[in-house]
């Protein structure tokens, strides 16, 4: 069945089982494999990514029920926000095997463009269901900090 | 032509190919059985502790927590991921019900869901209440969301998360009766002066 979607800013039209999850969707049909699988239970955040600007696991949603909402992934994120956070990454060397970061950048840049100056606590209710294996949540927490000093700087 | 009829049907049930319904413990008195009661306000209690069985089943207490994270699970366990109420009921900034929770229950991912997926307010904790506490909960308007009896009983009856208890979707075992079972008693619950339980 054909399904109209919008991603990236670009409509496509993807011919599939409209219950499929939108994470094969995006990964195996339009071919952005920025986006990770990693439980397919909404479980650990890989998947992640924007729907309206408000984070979402795609792993855990049918593709029909994308239709006529803006959806980014990893790959289009854009925004003065996310350039803050992906330099805050890079400054700080967030990443250690790197698997889950896509979902935790697209988690962070979420966060921050509703709440510019996050406490710890923000942070830790926001990120709670981002799961890093390599636990590099110090970095990660640091990270956002930085990037929202440097979007007030 | 009538024994041939008798026949087949006792076949059809030897076999186990017709579909019954079950009768359970997980089944709802209807309100009718309350009847022989003769003190209106003890039938009134009586047929408030049955449709207790459905308020204090799992499907309804784990998201009518005592404190700001809801549990999961028939045991009740804390909701992984950490997650809290917020100021709407509808989860944190940056991690909403919506993150996980659509408008379906998602067979693929096993993830729950429905149009109004949200907390109940903290006023209307439920977990670590007796069933008498939770009575006087739902029937006092500052603490149930402004509403009279007759709004809780449309609410009970008709809402669609209320509903979702009867179709939770996975492995996870619905509560007590039907949606329309328990709107039965919790109107004759009204009807009868809306006693609590002591």
């Amino acid at each position: 069945m054909p399904i109209e979607l919008n991603v990236n800013g670009q409509a496509r039209t993807v011919d599939v089982d409209p219950e499929t999850p939108l994470l094969w969707v995006i990964r195996d049909d339009l071919g952005l494999t920025g986006t990770k699988y990693g439980c397919g239970i909404a479980q650990c955040g890989a998947c992640t990514v924007h729907v309206d600007g408000e984070p979402l696991r795609s792993c855990s949603a049918p593709v029909a029920a994308m239709s006529g909402r803006q959806l980014t992934t990893i790959e289009g994120l854009s925004s003065r926000t996310a350039k803050a956070v992906q330099k805050a990454w890079v400054d700080l060397d967030v990443v250690q095997c790197g698997y889950c970061q896509s979902g935790q950048i697209m988690s962070a840049v979420a966060l921050l463009e509703k709440l510019p100056r996050p406490t710890d606590l923000d942070i830790d209710h926001a990120m709670a269901g981002n799961i890093c294996r390599c636990a590099t949540y110090h970095r990660i927490r640091a990270a956002i900090h930085a990037a929202s000093a440097q979007l007030h700087a | 032509m009538r024994m041939a009829k008798r026949t087949q049907l006792w076949s059809l049930l030897v076999l186990g190919v017709l579909p019954c319904v079950p009768v359970s413990a997980t089944d709802l008195q209807p309100p009718a059985s309350f009847d022989g009661i003769a003190d209106r306000a003890e039938r009134s209690r009586s047929l408030f502790v049955e449709a207790g069985k459905v308020l204090q089943s799992p499907r309804c207490l784990n998201c009518h927590p005592v404190g700001e994270r809801p549990t999961q699970g028939a045991d009740m366990h804390p909701h992984g991921p950490l997650v809290v109420r917020g100021p709407d009921g509808k989860g944190a900034v940056g991690m909403r019900c919506t993150t996980c929770h659509q408008a379906a229950n998602f067979e693929a991912s096993g993830v729950p869901g429905n149009p109004d997926w949200q907390l109940a307010p903290a006023t209307m904790a439920w977990q670590q209440r007796t069933l008498g506490q939770i009575c006087a909960l739902i029937k006092d308007p500052k603490r149930n969301g402004g509403r009279t009896l007759e709004q809780l009983q449309a609410h009970l009856a008709h809402d669609t998360l209320v509903g979702w208890s009867w179709n939770p979707g996975g492995k996870r075992e619905p509560a007590p009766g039907t949606q329309e079972s328990f709107g039965a008693l919790t109107a004759a619950w009204i009807a009868s002066g809306a006693e609590c339980p002591r």
